[in-house]
This record gives structure tokens, sequence and C-alpha cells, in this order.
């Protein structure tokens, strides 16, 4: 399993050719409190930098791109009921959505854990 | 992910080009919130604390026990010379001349047809006392020097906006007679502390001040620190706000923040407490293109004055009193946990806009999203049901009178 980050803060875990995807815990907290979250349904196709998801807090709606082309396979309902998992838990059971990779080359243009803690250190 | 903030105060932002000094401006207690934690954001053209420990958390506190926010940016000017209250009845369209020493009443700057150029607050300051305001002048021509402040004839302490009190100025210094002295008090610090618990706190180290009652306002002291404090707010809760000095204001806060009832609050708590209260937001629910009448903000019409007829765009304003404006805000309770944001648009079954979201969110306390609205009349009746669209998708939302939570003013002879 590696993990994939984006400059818009999305992150990707790869296994295989199965990818899933949340935000960072630096941009949850940018965001402050998650109130709804708008998960992509199953069947979509998305290509990469695609709006796939919303992320709205106390005070504004953010889109989620997506990192990589692909088609949705499963969007996590646990954050129908509870998007505060956003906040408490942004980089495992906060994920927005899997997908099907459909060009796994894609994934050559995102940075890895360190280049990405990197990048925020210098926002 | 796309920036939350850059849409969030895109509607802020534009309302920046009229400024007249457009660098960005440190308040008294900038570095005082930096070093409590909290994220600073561009807003009215200063560097404000946008929230500490985040909006639900702060929002909850404000209900429970009691919330500090810094209001610095707004503008506080004191009003006097002969025939100061009738003059300010020719721009506002409340009894200003019946208010009382240390009253206070909402009131509307009304450009000439009516529209709405600010919401305010106004008090009649104390003729027996010295102003505990360092005042200056807005410009050697505008000061009257036979008429210093204060005078028999009374002054008055007006609050405006921060992103209107230039313009404000103007057209006060335009539509005032000369023998009216404006003092803009650059100076003055503002600190509101709102919540159950706020004025208890408070009284422990201003002794009187739970002595006063909802909008009455009084002189006290600090350690010598002159203090300018009314029982008012923006929350919906009991509070003060609290003009001092700004060479003060660190100390005081600190004093605040020692009392066990107070945390620092950000903008955005500000924000979602005044939206539950069902308080108008300046340029978001209320612009020029705006009536109080379409605002349903017709207590701000004061009988007398009705009666008179003689305020600005009186004529436009009576007739849609008693016919009913074309449209008018109303408060909205949207259905599911998706909040309907400013500028989403109401529409009828055919899918044409026919109203506006000028306001709306999350409600920490509902714990559901609200919204303020503009719709057509037919629509405005609590219980109506409309759908509103927003990026695409098709939300449904019920009017619902406002406010979404009770106001909980201490008045006098309820004490």
């Amino acid at each position: 399993m590696s993990r994939y980050f984006t400059q818009d803060h999305e992150w990707v875990d790869v296994d295989g050719d199965v990818g899933t995807v949340g935000i960072s815990e630096y941009a949850q907290s940018q965001l402050g409190d998650v109130v709804f979250v708008d998960v992509p349904e199953t069947g979509k196709t998305l290509s990469k930098g695609d709006e796939a998801a919303v992320v709205e807090s106390v005070k504004a709606a953010s889109d989620v791109y997506s990192p990589v082309s692909g088609t949705v396979t499963e969007g996590n309902a646990a954050l129908t009921d509870d998007s505060s998992l956003v906040n408490s838990d942004a980089e495992t059971a906060g994920w927005f959505f899997k997908l099907t990779l459909s060009d796994p080359s894609e994934l050559d243009s995102l940075m890895d854990e360190a280049a990405y803690a990197a990048f925020v250190e210098g926002l | 992910m796309s920036d939350p903030e850059l849409r969030d105060y895109a509607s802020i932002i534009d309302q920046a080009d009229d400024y007249v000094e457009p660098e960005i401006l440190p308040l008294p207690l900038d570095a005082w919130h930096r070093a409590q934690g909290a994220r600073m954001v561009e807003f009215a053209g200063y560097e404000m604390p946008i929230q500490y420990e985040g909006i639900m958390a702060e929002h909850a506190w404000t209900r429970d026990s009691a919330g500090l926010f810094d209001v610095s940016h707004m503008g506080q000017l004191v009003f006097s010379g002969e025939g100061v209250a009738h003059a300010l009845e020719t721009v506002l369209p409340g009894d200003i001349a019946g208010l009382g020493e240390g009253k206070m009443r909402y009131s509307l700057l009304l450009a000439q047809d009516g529209g709405i150029l600010d919401d305010l607050m106004a008090t009649r300051l104390l003729d027996d006392q010295p102003l505990p305001f360092s005042a200056q002048d807005v410009e050697p021509e505008a000061y009257d020097p036979l008429h210093p402040s204060p005078t028999a004839s009374g002054s008055f302490y007006v609050v405006v906006n921060g992103a209107t009190k230039y313009d404000d100025i103007s057209y006060l210094i335009e539509h005032l007679p000369d023998d009216v002295t404006i003092n803009i008090l650059e100076d003055q610090a503002l600190l509101a502390v709102q919540g159950p618990k706020a004025v208890e706190a408070v009284a422990r180290i201003v002794p009187g001040v739970d002595g006063l009652v909802f909008m009455t306002a009084g002189a006290f002291y600090w350690n010598d620190v002159p203090l300018w404090i009314s029982r008012s707010g923006y929350t919906g809760e009991d509070g003060v706000e609290i003009s001092l000095p700004a060479e003060h204001a660190v100390a005081f806060a600190d004093a605040l923040l020692a009392l066990p009832e107070i945390k620092p609050m950000g903008l955005g708590a500000r924000d979602s407490l005044r939206l539950e209260a069902g308080l108008p937001l300046y340029g978001h629910d209320l612009d020029p293109e705006i009536t109080p009448v379409m605002a349903d903000l017709g207590f701000a019409l004061s009988k007398r004055r009705r009666e008179a007829a003689d305020f600005p765009g009186a004529e436009r304003i009576l007739t849609q009193r008693e016919h009913g404006p074309a449209t008018k805000r109303v408060g909205l309770i949207v259905e599911g946990r998706q909040p309907a944001r400013e500028g989403a648009e109401v529409i009828d079954d055919t899918g044409a806009t026919i109203g506006r979201l000028t306001s709306g969110g999350f409600a920490p306390t509902l714990g559901k999203p609200i919204a303020m609205a503009y719709v057509p009349l037919a629509l405005a009746a609590p219980g109506t049901r409309i759908e509103i669209a927003q990026r695409g998708k098709v939300h449904t939302a019920t009017v619902t009178a406002m406010p979404f939570i009770p106001h909980r003013y201490v008045r006098a002879g309820a004490k």
C-alpha cells in the first residue's frame, strides 16, 4: 500500500488498482468543524482533477478533487451519519471514496508523504 | 480541495472597493489575538481573528457562558452640536430626539431613496459628565469651536459597521448641517462580551455594570481607565459592548480572559450566533437596494417618525409598509444536512429565480442548516415551503419565524 498526496491536500492510498481517497490532516485543520460531506455515487467516472466530493464546514463549502482518474466503487457511507470523522480521523476512517484507477501512471505526478509534509511546511 | 476561505469571503472582499485606506491595518489587539492562537483573516480592511479552537466550540461556549469578541474594526462616532438630534433624524428613521440619557436605539442610515446604507446603534450620552473618549475631529472645517462636545443640547455615540464607516462618514458630512460636529473615535477599541454569564463576570472587575438593562449604557472605570459600556450586542444573548482607549485594550482583554466564564471568540462564531438570532448583517442581508420594510426591520421606524413621514424615502417606505413590499427578508430552515449559503437562488416550480439567499450556514445550536433570504411576499409566511438551487442541486426549505433561537436579553423590569 502506498500513499500519495496532491497540492490540493487530497490523499490517495493505492492497493493494486484500487485507490482510497480522502483529505489530509492539514486540510481538515484548515476547514474547521465539518458539518456535511457529499461523496460521489458508485459508478461515477472521474478524471484526474475533477470535482469529486463536497466538504462543508460551518462557514464554507470546498470541493474535493479526484487525485487520479478512475471509476468510483464506493462512497464512505459513515460520513453521511457522522461527517465529523473528517475532523477526528481525516487520514483513516474519514476517507471519502474508493475508485478503480484507469491510469496508474498519473501517480507519478503526485507527492509522497515526505514531499507533502515539506510542501505543507512551506505554506 | 478548493480553498474554503476564498469562496466564503469573496462577497466581503467585493465590498473592499470603497475603502479609503486600502492597506491592511492592525487592530489594537492584533498581537494579542495571535498570541492567544487565533487564525487571522482579512476582513473590513483589517486582519481579524476568524476562529480560535473552532466555530462550533466557540459558539456553544457563548450560548452557555460568555465569549469575548473584538469588534474594534467598527466605527465609533460622536455627534454633537446645536440641533444634533434633529439633524440625525434627517438621515435615520428612528426617534432620536426622544432618547433619554444613556438610552440606545437600533437604527438605519438611509439613502435619499430609502435604501439602507448601514445599520447602527445610537446612544444619547450623558449631559453632566465629560465624554469618556479622547476624540479626534473629522476635519478642521467640520469642527465648530462654538459647540465643543458635549453640549447642553446633548451628544450621541453611534457605532457603525467597519466595512462601511468611511462611506457613512462622507455621507453624514454631506447631509448633516455645519452646526453638527462629528468626532471619529479612532483611538478607542471596542470589545463585546456576550453570553448568559457575561454581565455577572464583567461586574466582578467593573462594579455596577450589572445595573444596566438591555439597550442602556453608562460610563464606568476599570483601574482608572474610562469605559463606556452598553448592555447590548449582536448574538441574541445578554451581554455588553465596551468602548475603551486602545492603549488599555490588551490589559483589559487580559483581565476579561482571566475570568473563568470568558473565552475569546472569532468572527466565525459571531456570524453563526447572529444568524441564529435572526440579526441581519450589513453587506449581505442589507444593502442600498433594500428598504427597512423589505428587510422586515419595521421596528426601526418609530411611531412619531412614521406619522411625520419626515425621513429619507418616507413615501416609498410607508407605501411598502401599508401594501407590503414585493420581496421580504425571511428565515429559512433547510432540509437535510447540507448548508445552503449566500448567493443560492430561490426558484419556483418552473426553475425560474424568484429570490436569493443573503446569509446561510450550519446553525450549531439548532444542529441544522439555516438561512436568510429575500422571497416574494406571497411566499413569506412562516410554514411556506420553498426550493433553493445551489451548485446544481435543489434543496427544500421552510420559511421560519426569526429569531431561530430565542433572544435572552435582560430588559428593564425583568430583573
